[in-house]
């Protein structure tokens, strides 16, 4: 079995806070982190290596430094890594991210499975997982949060769905993206950890992968942002005084003043 | 092309460098430059106090769609027969946009025997509606649903798609932007049109909640958008209201290569926290799993359901199917209710979308209360029992 991984290096949201009174970012040595979610991606991975066999390669489009995740995923055991880089990539939108991400599967001889994180957290999109499966014509079963039974021909999978789940039958090769449901990380292994130290993470850019610059990156992306500004303070915020029997019961009538809840019998 | 700084007008403030999450920006002789690490995310360019800062632009070529697309459509995502109420406020928000297009609007239902729901989307506003009826599409798979979606743009070519950003919309619709070569925004919180170039300018939360961010797709059609439940104010239903029934064939080719197995409704606890009217949500500052009874009896009371803070279900008080949030659920109800809830911003990120937010912590100095509609300094267990007492006298 032939799994390809992807995950991205995402700056820690935990350390940030907003400024109160300006509304900007306060950073306070802000890291750089392997995006949470493709954790669980790493996770479900090792975990149908163990039970299949086969061998493992994660990928990251990123900078330079996003090489970091790829020896922490190493770090986590799996086989092998690769790292697509270039300047031209920059400011890519999910379309252009999907079309370098899609070059470097091929580059790789593709995979029987390919395993996403459920979401990005610094631009929350969930939309990569589920684009690269249509770029490279996969089937796909999007918000996994376990299976049911594993072969080398198909997965009998769980998608989180907003009022339960669905079982649903993959075949292979196919892609899925994950929820945390299917397994708390394992901590890195001191083997993988050592071989991390040494390894050396291939990379390939645009040349490589044969992809003319006007297809990727920002000249590649069809969306444009046009403005970022600070979320609008908490509109009229009322801090209800007294002691808390007073306070409990003034909200309770405020409420249903307001009839956001309803009074009455 | 990437972010020019204008080092005649760089001050060496360094307040770029501040804001800059991917360490993108560095002094060198006191003014600021960029390196390597430059995602192209623009969160300098506003900051700058003295407008050094510039992105180097490129000219996106208009293509052949973007002259001939028209009409606004919305997808009419349904399970089993029921659509959810995103559905509704699509059709109410798309209705707004298509007046000020001076266009029409269309819903496309996909499923089997699903037939009946057209004249609930006539009433909501729809002009057309769009009907595949076949069952190869009773269940949701994403590669024949994105066929047929794909297939029905690139014949009739709409200027705006929208979808709700459910689980199932979230899944389906990046792959149908994909299979039609246009950009897509993911859950989105704010649409409104740009009438110069009739853009549709799209507004979202990115990087955890922290910045909003307004996206346009200035010549791919359509501009598709997944937009987030329960901000958008529903369309009301003008009972009789009729339009023009589209039927959609499928091709004989047209199948699916994964397959639904099994349908599994609402797990264990009653937990559907995405379409809940009111949430009501503790976190640590319940001391342990028996707090939690408080949670749930105001919950009951108020005919809403429980959240929680990851702290709390990490503290194993309570599963993780209620945890809202960033690696949780996105809730906007009309009321919802953080009970010793510090306001993490992956927390805050969650529930900030809710209409009236009441936040009850012992610590005035806890950011929860900076999103707070209402706010009480207080202890919860004193708190809560007087809000209960109070419902009961209320509603004798
Ligand atoms: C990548 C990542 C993702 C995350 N995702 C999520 C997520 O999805 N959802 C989420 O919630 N968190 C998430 N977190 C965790 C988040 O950072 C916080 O740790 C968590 O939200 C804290 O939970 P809490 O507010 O219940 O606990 P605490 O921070 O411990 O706060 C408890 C609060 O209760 C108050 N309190 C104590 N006693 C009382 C009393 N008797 N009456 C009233 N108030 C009282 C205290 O003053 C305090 O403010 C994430 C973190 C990371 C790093
Ligand atoms: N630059 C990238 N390199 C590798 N994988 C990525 C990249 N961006 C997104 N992904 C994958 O796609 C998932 C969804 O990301 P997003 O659509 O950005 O929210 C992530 O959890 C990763 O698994």
């Amino acid at each position: 079995m032939k799994i390809i991984v992807c995950i991205k290096q995402v700056p820690d949201t935990a350390n940030v806070r907003l400024d109160p009174e300006t509304h900007t970012l306060k950073r306070e040595g802000v890291e750089s982190i392997v995006n949470p979610f493709d954790l669980f991606a790493l996770e479900a991975a090792l975990r149908l290596r163990e039970e299949l066999g086969g061998a493992i390669t994660a990928i990251t489009m990123g900078p330079p430094q996003a090489a970091e995740v790829i020896k922490e995923a190493i770090g986590y055991g799996v086989d092998d890594g690769l790292l697509v880089s270039d300047r031209a990539f920059a400011g890519a939108d999910t379309w252009a991210t999907t079309r370098a991400l899609a070059a470097a599967v091929e580059h790789l001889g593709g995979a029987d499975l390919i395993v996403c994180g459920k979401q990005a957290v610094d631009g929350d999109t969930a939309q990569v997982g589920p684009g690269l499966a249509q770029r490279l014509d996969l089937p796909q079963v999007a918000f996994v949060k376990g299976w049911r039974e594993i072969s080398d021909g198909h997965l009998v999978l769980e998608r989180q769905m907003d009022d339960g789940f669905d079982v649903v039958r993959l075949p292979l090769p196919g892609l899925i993206t994950v929820v945390r449901e299917v397994g708390e990380p394992r901590p890195p292994s001191l083997k993988g950890k050592m071989r991390a130290k040494k390894y050396q993470v291939p990379a390939v850019g645009a040349a490589e992968l044969g992809l003319d610059p006007a297809e990727v990156g920002l000249a590649g992306s069809h969306t444009e942002v046009v403005k970022v500004f600070a979320p609008q303070a908490g509109g009229d915020r009322l801090m209800l005084g007294g002691t808390a029997e007073e306070a409990g019961a003034r909200v309770i009538d405020l409420l249903v003043e307001a009839k956001v809840i309803a009074g009455g019998a | 092309m990437g972010i020019i700084i204008d080092q005649s007008l760089c001050t060496g403030c360094e307040t770029c460098l501040e804001q800059c999450a991917y360490d993108a920006l560095e002094m060198v002789d006191d003014t600021a430059r960029v390196n390597d690490n430059c995602n192209l995310c623009r969160a300098c360019i506003d900051i700058c106090p003295v407008e050094a800062i510039s992105l180097e632009e490129t000219r996106r070529q208009a293509d052949e769609r973007t002259a001939a697309a028209s009409g606004v459509w919305v997808f009419a995502e349904q399970r089993d027969g029921t659509m959810p109420e995103v559905v509704a406020e699509l059709l109410g928000q798309g209705r707004r946009l298509a007046d000020q297009l001076g266009c029409q609007l269309a819903a496309v239902l996909l499923g089997h025997a699903v037939e009946p729901l057209a004249a609930e989307l006539f009433a909501q506003g729809a002009d057309t509606v769009y009907l595949a009826d076949d069952p190869r599409l009773e269940h949701f798979n994403d590669d024949i649903y994105c066929q047929i979606l794909a297939r029905l743009i690139g014949r009739d070519q709409p200027e705006i798609l929208l979808a709700g950003a459910t689980a199932l919309g979230r899944s389906l619709i990046p792959r149908v932007a994909t299979a039609a070569a246009t950009g897509l925004t993911a859950d989105c919180t704010g649409l409104a049109i740009d009438p110069g170039p009739r853009t549709l300018l799209q507004t979202r939360p990115a990087f955890g909640g922290n910045i909003m961010a307004t996206i346009v797709c200035p010549a791919a059609r359509p501009q598709m958008a997944t937009v987030r439940p329960r901000v958008m104010k529903a369309a009301e239903p003008q009972l009789g209201r009729s339009g023009r029934l589209v039927p959609v064939e499928l091709a004989p080719e047209d199948t699916s290569r994964t397959e639904v197995l099994e349908v599994v409704r609402a797990i264990d606890e009653q937990v559907n926290l995405t379409g809940a009217e009111v949430v009501v949500t503790g976190g640590r500052g319940l001391g342990d799993a028996e707090g939690f009874e408080l949670v749930r009896r105001l919950a009951r009371a108020l005919g809403g359901v429980v959240g929680a803070t990851r702290g709390a279900v990490d503290a194993g008080w309570i599963g993780h199917a209620h945890q809202v949030g960033q690696t949780g659920r996105t809730v906007a109800p009309r009321l919802y209710i953080a009970l010793g809830v510090h306001g993490a911003v992956q927390h805050v990120v969650g529930m900030q979308g809710s209409e009236n937010i009441v936040a009850v912590n012992t610590d005035p100095a806890a950011p929860i209360f900076e999103v707070a509609t209402h706010g009480i300094v207080g202890d919860l267990f004193e708190v809560v029992p007087a809000m209960l007492k109070r419902l009961e006298q209320t509603r004798g």
